[in-house]
């Protein structure tokens, strides 16, 4: 558990710093290469999106100096950035990996583009070798621990715009949007979000209907839609499945009985208003009516304020179900990192009793058969007995997280030489990383 | 051992069961999933336990019981051709609390109940019962599409941000399965009553054939509303409330037709 991490984000630095720490992708596997070869790193990788940069490594000792590297790198001063960046390290670096990859630590809590971004970056530094046995399975717990997240929270099910709850809002009444016509009554800019909002869902065409009528045709144009004279209006409406209507008029424009008329005409299929006019363009009466859905802006923004707390009672659970995933991966790391003590410990005292096995026959000369079963019988119980303590030792402390000190203290009272851990387990990909000092 | 399949069923389909109260509360992709499986597993089970049923060679499709147990098995069959369309399980909200209870009642240890009335045409017979239980289930179908069509427009309505993490699938997607199980029924049910008629005017012991018998009646009240329901929802696209009143009538007029087998005269179930 030597992992390091650096980094600047969306609420630690402004988008100037941000700007000029930014790695373009192209540039990345020449930065993996570059940190990997950086003294006291043995894997690295970095991870650069608009609202992030942050280096991950796995160090020799534990100490590997990240800001030097962030200072050589982009030629910075230290006054210049270290005031906006943290630093994690251990059980924190994991802890905020698993953070990052579940999309608790994004600006947008729940949005699903940075798991893809921060798989492309770990694919990214694997392809060049950067990233081995330690952060290979850091980033395959982060992964595991991302989706897990998905799936037994709602944290990324809920929009938070409002035109983004108004495509949600269209899709629980239409399922998919595709085909669908958009109507927007009095041409203001927030009508012309939603509608770029519902025409990037696969909206089929748009009408434009405002009072200038010059304006409703720029706006149309906009969208290679129709402009449609105002007093066209209640003629034309019932085309539209959705209508977007932000008119100054100081009273409504959509009464019940053009409701009772769409309808009518549209056989009864439901029509869904997005009202974000203040007065309200639709009368509440309208509202009532089977079929129609209207939402003023009132209604918008509590869905959006709705979601933003449902995200956040959601992001509750995620913390709970990563602290958990923390320890746990901590647990298996610990218990990883005795192993090849286990291991060296078992082969040492295996030599020691092979060649006192060979030193006494070289003695007595030929043992009978039943006198070989009777030695090999002792030495072992002998080897058992003595082994017993120390491994019990490395099994506990793995689990108490202090493996690290009694793995120095039986290396040191056995003189253990244990191979490189990493090296052994990974012998191909050791081999194409020969540029580390 | 037909009744022992048709048990391994029922405690599927009980998974079933619970997710339709579940799923009215709470949202668990997970438990829809094990809930579909089950379903699917209890499906397997009832076949066999049906196939073993006509294997026996007994003319028992016309017992009260294993009609019952037909019944459930094609209502599950719609359900699952709806999931296999539109993906989605919520119509299972209604389905499930319907198969499980005519699964439950078939699988209740009870001598089946005879027709008593001679059939001298067993093929127009088997048609008549199969064509019309397809009508039934389609209407089984249709009215929990109704049902859940009204609960997603009341969630729309009120307009509560939690009505957006919703387990129901879009107004016009549950609109679609309503209107086309409608659609699909209509001829089955259509076809069964006229298949009923030739078995019913061509059986001697019938004799004349009285059209003020109950179940006559019933049975053309509910094939009219039936009518009606795909008339007006054809002309006039009616959906929502005035829809779920039709479907709801023609449920209970569907309910009534069955019931009226226990006494009519030319129809009957007895011992």
């Amino acid at each position: 558990m030597r992992y390091q991490l650096i980094g600047v984000n969306h609420k630690s630095a402004p988008l100037e710093v941000r700007e000029r720490l930014a790695i373009p992708e192209k540039r990345l596997p020449d930065t993996c290469r570059e940190l990997t070869a950086y003294p006291g790193i043995e894997e690295g990788m970095v991870i650069s999106t608009c609202n992030r940069v942050e280096v991950v490594t796995h160090t020799v000792n534990g100490h590997a100096d990240l800001r030097g590297f962030l200072h050589d790198h982009f030629h910075l001063k230290p006054e210049e950035l270290d005031a906006h960046l943290y630093e994690f390290r251990e059980k924190d670096a994991v802890r905020h990996i698993f953070r990052v990859a579940s999309s608790l630590d994004s600006m947008v809590v729940g949005e699903a583009q940075i798991l893809g971004q921060v798989k492309e970056a770990y694919a990214t530094a694997r392809a060049v070798g950067a990233v081995r046995g330690q952060l290979d399975q850091l980033f395959s717990r982060a992964f595991a621990v991302a989706k897990r997240v998905r799936t037994e929270t709602a944290v990324g099910s809920s929009s938070v715009s409002i035109a983004s709850v108004a495509v949600e809002l269209a899709k629980k009444i239409f399922g998919t949007l595709q085909g669908k016509n958009v109507f927007i009554v009095g041409a203001g800019k927030m009508s012309e979000l939603a509608a770029r909002h519902l025409m990037a869902h696969g909206c089929a065409s748009i009408f434009v209907a405002n009072r200038t009528y010059e304006r409703a045709i720029g706006l149309a144009q906009k969208f290679d839609g129709q402009a449609i004279k105002f007093e066209d209006l209640y003629a034309t409406c019932d085309r539209a499945d959705i209508v977007i209507t932000s008119t100054g008029a100081p009273h409504a424009i959509f009464r019940r009985e053009h409701g009772e008329q769409f309808l009518a005409r549209r056989k009864n299929r439901p029509m869904f208003f997005i009202d974000i006019a203040v007065p309200r363009d639709v009368s509440p009466e309208m509202g009532k009516l089977d079929g129609i859905f209207t939402y003023d802006i009132d209604d918008l923004q509590q869905a959006v304020a709705g979601h933003i707390a449902d995200r956040r009672k959601e992001a509750e659970l995620a913390e709970a179900i990563i602290a958990s995933e923390v320890e746990k991966f901590e647990a298996r790391s610990h218990t990883l990192d005795v192993v090849p003590t286990i291991v060296s410990l078992q082969d040492h005292l295996e030599t020691i009793r092979q060649a006192e096995i060979d030193r006494v026959r070289s003695r007595m000369g030929q043992l009978t058969p039943e006198q070989e079963i009777a030695v090999e019988a002792l030495t072992r119980g002998i080897i058992n007995k003595v082994m017993h303590t120390p491994i019990t030792a490395l099994k506990s402390a793995a689990k108490e997280s202090e493996a690290t000190t009694v793995v120095d203290v039986v290396r040191r009272l056995f003189n253990l030489q244990i191979k490189d851990k990493d090296a052994a387990q990974t012998p191909a990909k050791s081999d194409e990383v020969g540029t580390r000092p | 051992m037909s009744l022992l399949w048709l048990r391994f069923a029922l405690a599927c389909y009980f998974i079933g069961l619970v997710y339709a109260f579940v799923a009215l509360s709470r949202t668990s992709d997970l438990f829809a999933r094990i809930a579909l499986h089950a379903a699917s597993l209890g499906m397997v089970f009832h076949f066999v336990s049906l196939v073993e049923l006509f294997l026996s060679g007994q003319v028992v499709w016309a017992s009260v019981h294993n009609s019952e147990s037909l019944l459930a098995f094609l209502s599950m069959t719609f359900f699952m051709v709806i999931y296999a369309i539109y993906q989605t399980t919520s119509p299972g909200v209604v389905v499930f609390p319907v198969v499980f209870f005519l699964t439950f009642v078939a699988a209740v240890d009870q001598q089946p109940v005879l027709l008593t009335s001679f059939v001298s045409h067993k093929g127009w017979l088997v048609a008549h019962i199969i064509l019309i239980f397809t009508g039934y289930a389609a209407l089984v179908l249709s009215f929990g599409a109704s049902l859940l069509y009204l609960l997603q427009e009341r969630r729309l309505k009120a307009k509560k941000p939690t009505s957006l993490i919703s387990f129901l699938p879009a107004l016009e997607v549950i609109d679609q399965i309503g209107y086309r199980s409608l659609l699909l029924g209509f001829p089955f049910m259509t076809l069964g009553l006229i298949s009923g008629s030739v078995v019913a005017i061509t059986t001697p012991t019938i004799g004349r054939v009285d059209f003020l018998d109950p179940k006559i009646l019933l049975s053309v009240l509910m094939w009219a509303v039936y009518m009606i329901m795909v008339f007006t929802r054809w002309n006039s696209g009616w959906r929502g409330r005035r829809a779920a009143i039709l479907a709801s009538f023609a449920f209970v007029a569907a309910l009534a037709a069955w019931a009226a087998n226990y006494f009519s005269a030319i129809h009957r179930f007895a011992s």
